[in-house]
């Protein structure tokens, strides 16, 4: 680990200072991520403000919804009561990623912002344009089973690598942000960003900017949701394709369908269009499938990713199946259900 | 040096921080970079808790800080100041009740009993994952131990003794 | 009992299950590992390793590292010491033919991850950081690293692998029988190449004590085979450098050859004169040995009624530019069934890697999974029940050397663990049983290893407390030698196991062979059974000498060890302790020693293999190709065991690991830039718990003359077969013949 100074912040206002006064600074809260890529040496920051010692650890009712703060342990906010009567989409997305111990020091935060599991991006001795600007993408044409199909470019073909995100976007979550200029929001369909011909930006955070919560909406869904996630091996393993999906129904008809998709490119995968497909509709196995097929339809498979859009598409109309079905995919038996 | 709220700490200045380690309080002076787990085995000799891959993969380096699990090779030290470690080698003092005769902690004389490990090497985080798993209060059935204990590889193949071991434990709480 | 231990034929401890005696100290946190142990002044070494597989480095910059305050020093090619020149001083006991890999030799990169610097400093982390600085400047050739643009250019080995049978030369005709067969089958096999990654990363721990005299904690499955190559290699004499390894964090044959951390830790402590530590990282654990890619053909032909008429097993095997790694790949082939045609060849292709090493039952894995898999698919294209059909082919000789095999209870293992599995419930078509959204599939394989012993030493001392010690080189990487040899120790002198202590992994301890090949229980066991009788035999005749004695005119036959004392078997109310015997003798203490090694005469006469048979269940999500392992049997015949408690763990062990290269394992190289890229645990993929179901293991009993104590061993059994009895499974289940292991979901959806 390169050598760094140390801040500990007490309020956000000081962490956001003491943020925009270093060259090249990160926030740390959990680390996870963090201290796993300075020992790689694909982060070296010049200034770590340390900022798990800000008030943003509770999780309040806010407009009816929802608002997680942003230094909630990922295993708070998946066991909370309330997340899991109102969001157990949510809860069930966290508790398929990482394991016991990651989730008790992951917060909500660093989840949005951890980085991409791509080998290269990982491997200072190989090109990657996300790493270094400019260098390349080695994983196009290397080994890339696990890379993108959907949204990718030709700078880079990485995946975001979260599940809780995959929920939030099914969820339509708000982000709360404060920075240099004051606070804002972000949908989180505008958090995370394609790779286009900047790999190196994950999120649209401008710089300096720290998360102060996830705000979740004012809906139930409850009822009809799951999260399924493929993977190579039954637990502790990034998703090759995940599906967070929630639904609302109306006897036998769809008023709602939001649907996301992990694994499968530079950010949670959403397709309103595909969406818009299942209102109106009875929740039946060929409608699912008109859906999963139009998620698919402008897929880009890499030399050995190819079976992912074939995956994705049956994730799709099984996650469906089980939303709708109100039979959603347990975490311990791995039975799929 | 102390540290003080919103002002940087120089880089190759030292910290004083104040640690608990297994019911001992500590003031240490520590480097900023200086993770939890090469605390205590680089500075501490403290080296039951291990480094099987030192990026949060294989949980062998696992230890309880203020009761929760965590992987001590993603924690910086500096960041957890003012918290309560429990290692392996504080285990049996965290016994304060069942402890059997030899002093070990239950879940130490439950992995011997049941042969819930081979070479060693992640057994001090198998220990440590389970006494937190147990604390978090989810996992009932072998299927979710299995779950829960998923943080926490063994190469030597173990695992079914593990869950064993853990579901003997737990039984015998319930019991109590 | 034909093999008792105790000297009146009545084991107490061995044969019972018993815990490990080396449970406290591991669960406390206390047993110590090679990283871990401290010395005054230590300094720490961190390895650079390249980022080519194949070229130069041109230049090295290392003013940055240097810089950096509690740096002692960069150590490249350029200015590392002088070492032994010939490469006969680096080939260690296990060393295949060819040129070993020296570290830090020269300016050419063989491979990619090679270390090419390693930098010194006060502390971990400071060597850590410093090495991040180093700027290496590399002319970079374009590497190959794809055995199957290789196989053109295969041979066979020149030089043979000690210890490493070449296949036999064909018998019969394999090609003609399989063009006149009914039945034909040919088929191309593949396993992954697979890294061991034991838990514990290789480390070393060089202390300098003075005068050019070292103490070093290694991770070796055996401290002589480091030590000796420290000498050969630095020019050291064997009182100069003592070895010791009292607890490896796993093996499984990546600590078999001494690995590159030592040679660095030793040529730093050498030249700066004091301690040197070295650890690997977890990705440095990918740049050396690994189980190597094989590219397999196996042909089989059968009659109608499923008896072999042919055997043919083609094997290509990766290995290195510099070294020809041998294994026994297609050897069982001709050993496990009965078949008067069989052609078995076994050729090498190099590729631009480190050489491939010895991975928890080397050979066998590999070529018994082809073998297999083939085996079922015969039986479904003959219509026979896969235990039926081997059945039909079973043999009780070795035709590879035209040799009776010592003992082989196959027979009990299919029917035991068939029924256990409940085999005769299975409708024999693929795709036929289902759960809920799931395919059921149940296959089976037999699993073959040799039953070796080697030539091996204890020692053994007895106190005037009663106390017992014994000790050898020997390892013990978890497979519980610590807890067989002081069962073995307490019952030959009829003490309790707390009263005996067992010493291993120390050069200065009596010589044992490395721990590997199953061998150890044999021929550790044997050796320190030995030494022990030795002792038994003297202490009993100071209880017979003494005054008055209660044994006077009683013969050695008619004396039982028990409890601390010698008595007379038919009447106990005769005895002595062992202490008033030492006491009696004037005797502080007793030592003997005990040797073994394989009795030539049984091993010109026999064959010697261990087997087994393996039942899998799995269910497998079709439409999302996901599979679950949801239940083994492994019914094993390994002549006695010694502790059902840690035979069983040996073989859950390798069945977990049979379950890793079937469904998960695999080092993914990138061949452009000759790298494996999936170099982490997050990536490189072994089971978690969540992936391991139910695991019944058997034992059925085997006498065997093969050794003093019938043991076989059980360290490589419980892998072999278990990947083909999954795959198998899958077929099963689905009617997908996935010949190319992992079976991963991409291979299912196909």
């Amino acid at each position: 680990m390169n050598r760094f100074e140390y801040v500990r912040a007490g309020t956000v206002a000081e962490a956001v200072q003491a943020f925009a006064s270093g060259a090249e600074s990160r926030f740390i809260a959990g680390g996870t991520n963090l201290v796993d890529l300075m020992k790689y040496n694909v982060e070296r920051p010049d200034r770590l403000v340390d900022i798990t010692r800000l008030p943003l650890d509770s999780i309040e009712e806010h407009e009816g919804g929802l608002r997680i703060g942003a230094l909630v342990t990922n295993a708070t906010a998946a066991y909370d009561e309330r997340v899991q009567a109102r969001y157990p989409v949510l809860s069930s997305a966290i508790l398929a990623g990482a394991t016991g111990q990651l989730r008790n020091a992951a917060t909500m935060g660093g989840n949005l912002n951890q980085r991409t599991r791509c080998y290269y991006f990982y491997d200072e001795a190989t090109p990657c344009n996300k790493r270094q600007p400019g260098s390349g993408c080695a994983a196009i044409g290397g080994v890339n089973r696990i890379h993108a199909i959907l949204g990718a470019s030709e700078h880079c073909i990485a995946t975001h690598p979260s599940d809780m995100c995959v929920a939030l976007a099914a969820l339509q979550a708000t982000i709360r942000l404060a920075g240099p200029e004051g606070e804002r929001q972000l949908a989180i369909a505008d958090y995370h960003r394609l790779p286009g011909d900047a790999p190196q930006q994950d999120t649209n955070l401008k710089p300096g900017e720290i998360v102060l919560s996830v705000d979740l909406p004012a809906e139930d869904f409850s009822r009809h949701y799951t999260y399924l996630k493929l993977r190579d091996r039954l637990s502790y393993a990034f998703a090759l394709v995940s599906v967070a999906a929630i639904l609302e129904l109306d006897a036998d008809v769809i008023r709602t369908a939001r649907f996301a998709l992990g694994g499968v490119a530079h950010k949670p995968w959403r397709d309103a269009e595909a969406e818009a497909l299942l209102q109106g509709r009875a929740p039946t196995r060929e409608v699912f499938e008109e859906a999963a097929d139009h998620v698919v339809r402008h897929a880009q498979p890499q030399s050995q990713n190819a079976f992912k859009i074939e995956l994705a598409r049956r994730a799709i109309v099984r996650g469906l199946t089980q939303a709708a079905a109100g039979t959603p995919q347990p975490l311990s038996d791995k039975r799929i259900a | 040096m102390l540290i003080e709220s919103g002002s940087p700490v120089a880089a190759d200045t030292r910290i004083g921080i104040s640690l608990t380690i297994n019911g001992e309080a500590r003031q240490l002076q520590v480097a900023p970079w200086t993770t939890l787990l090469d605390l205590l085995r680089e500075e501490l000799d403290l080296t039951g808790s291990k480094k099987g891959c030192d990026h949060g993969q294989c949980g062998a380096c696992t230890v309880l800080v203020d009761g929760v699990r965590i992987n001590s090779c993603l924690a910086l030290a500096v960041m957890k100041d003012g918290a309560a470690i429990t290692t392996v080698e504080g285990l049996a003092g965290l016994a304060n009740r069942g402890a059997g005769s030899d002093g070990l902690h239950p879940i130490q004389e439950a992995f011997i009993e049941h042969d819930a490990f081979q070479c060693g090497y992640c057994t001090p985080g198998q220990l440590c994952s389970s006494i937190g798993m147990m604390n978090e209060g989810h996992a009932h059935t072998r299927d979710e131990i299995r779950e829960a204990m998923s943080g926490n590889i063994c190469r030597c193949g173990a695992y079914t003794n593990i869950v064993d071991a853990i579901e003997d434990v737990m039984q015998g709480e319930a019991a109590r | 009992m034909a093999h008792s231990i105790s000297i009146d034929g009545v084991d107490r401890h061995v044969g019972a299950a018993r815990s490990r005696v080396d449970g406290p100290a591991k669960v406390t946190g206390l047993a110590k590992y090679a990283g871990e142990f401290d010395a005054p002044d230590l300094s720490h070494g961190y390895v650079v390793s390249s980022a080519i597989a194949k070229g130069r480095i041109t230049a090295i910059d290392a003013s940055a590292a240097e810089a950096v305050p509690g740096v002692v020093k960069v150590f490249t090619h350029e200015n590392r010491p002088r070492t032994a020149w010939l490469d006969y001083n680096y080939q260690d006991q296990v060393a295949p033919p060819g040129s070993p890999f020296r570290p830090l030799y020269d300016d050419k990169v063989h491979y990619s991850g090679q270390p090419v610097a390693l930098v010194v400093a006060e502390d971990f982390d400071r060597a850590r950081y410093a090495a991040s600085l180093l700027r290496i400047g590399y002319e970079a050739e374009a590497p190959e690293t794809d055995l199957t643009r290789q196989q053109d250019l295969a041979y066979v080995p020149p030089k043979k692998r000690s210890g490493i049978k070449p296949p036999p030369g064909a018998r019969g005709d394999a090609d003609g029988a399989f063009d006149a067969a009914p039945v034909r089958l040919r088929e191309d096999y593949r396993q992954a190449p697979e890294h061991h990654n034991p838990m514990e990363p290789h480390a070393s721990t060089v202390v300098w004590e003075g005068d050019g005299r070292f103490t070093v904690y290694d991770k070796i499955q055996g401290v002589s085979n480091s030590q000796s190559y420290l000498m050969a290699v630095f020019g050291l004499k064997k009182d100069d450098v003592r070895v010791i390894s009292p607890y490896l964090g796993g093996g499984f044959g990546s600590g078999l050859r001494p690995q590159y951390q030592l040679f660095l830790a030793m040529m730093a402590a050498q030249v700066l004169e004091r301690s040197v530590r070295v650890v690997l990282t977890r990705d440095q654990m990918f740049s050396f040995t690994y189980r190597p890619d094989v590219l397999q053909t196996v042909a089989v032909a059968a009659a109608e009624d499923g008896r072999l008429q042919s055997v043919r097993h083609d094997a290509i095997s990766g290995t290195s530019r510099f070294e020809d790694y041998q294994e026994v790949v297609v050897n069982w082939s001709g050993i496990l069934y009965e078949c008067e045609n069989v052609s078995l060849n076994y050729k090498l292709a190099q590729i631009d890697t480190f050489t491939p090493g010895d991975m928890r039952a080397p050979g066998a894995v590999t070529g018994v999974f082809a073998l297999e898999m083939a085996m079922d698919e015969l039986a479904y294209a003959t219509g026979q029940d896969p235990i039926a059909l081997r059945l039909r082919n079973y043999t009780e000789t070795d035709h590879t050397e035209d040799k009776p095999i010592s003992s082989k209870e196959l027979r009990a293992c299919y029917a035991q663990g068939a029924e256990r599995f409940g085999w005769q419930a299975r409708n024999p078509e693929s795709r036929s049983m289902r759960d809920g959204k799931e395919l059921v599939g149940w296959g089976m394989a037999t699993g073959v290893w040799e039953a070796l012993m080697q030539k091996s030493s204890a020692q053994a001392v007895l106190t005037a407390d009663g106390r017992l010690e014994i000790g050898n080189s020997t390892a013990d990487l978890g497979t519980g030698t610590y807890t067989i040899l002081t069962q073995i120790g307490a019952d030959t002198l009829g003490l309790a196991m707390e009263d005996v202590t067992v010493k291993l992994g120390d050069t200065s301890l009596a010589e044992a062979p490395l721990a590997g090949g199953s061998w150890t229980a044999a021929s550790s066991g044997t050796a320190a059974m030995r030494a022990c009788r030795e002792i038994a035999a003297q202490v009993f005749t100071l209880a017979r000498g003494m005054e008055n004695s209660p044994l006077a005119n009683v013969d050695f036959e008619r004396v039982a060890f028990r409890g601390g004392r010698i008595e007379v078997t038919d009447d106990p109310s005769r005895s002595v302790t062992l202490i008033d015997a030492m006491r009696a003798g004037g005797l502080d203490r007793i030592e003997a020693m005990g040797s073994a090694e394989s009795d030539p005469g049984q091993m010109k006469k026999f064959s010697h293999y261990t087997h087994s048979a393996i039942f899998a269940e799995v269910k497998v999500d079709e439409e999302l190709g996901q599979v679950r392992v949801t239940r083994i049997v492994s019914a094993i015949a390994a002549g006695k065991i010694l502790n059902p408690k840690t035979a069983r763990s040996q073989i859950l062990g390798g069945v977990v690991m049979g379950i890793g290269s079937a469904l998960h394992e695999e080092s993914m190289l990138d061949h452009r830039l000759g790298r494996f890229m999936n170099h982490n645990l997050g990536e490189y993929h072994v089971p978690v718990n969540a992936d391991i179901y139910d695991i019944d293991v058997i034992f059925v009993d085997e006498e065997d003359q093969a050794n003093p104590m019938g043991v076989k061993g059980l360290g490589e059994i419980g892998i072999v077969g278990t990947a083909a009895a999954i795959a198998n499974a899958v077929y099963h289940a689905t009617g997908k013949r996935i010949r190319h292991l992992p079976i991963t979901i991409d291979k299912v959806l196909e």
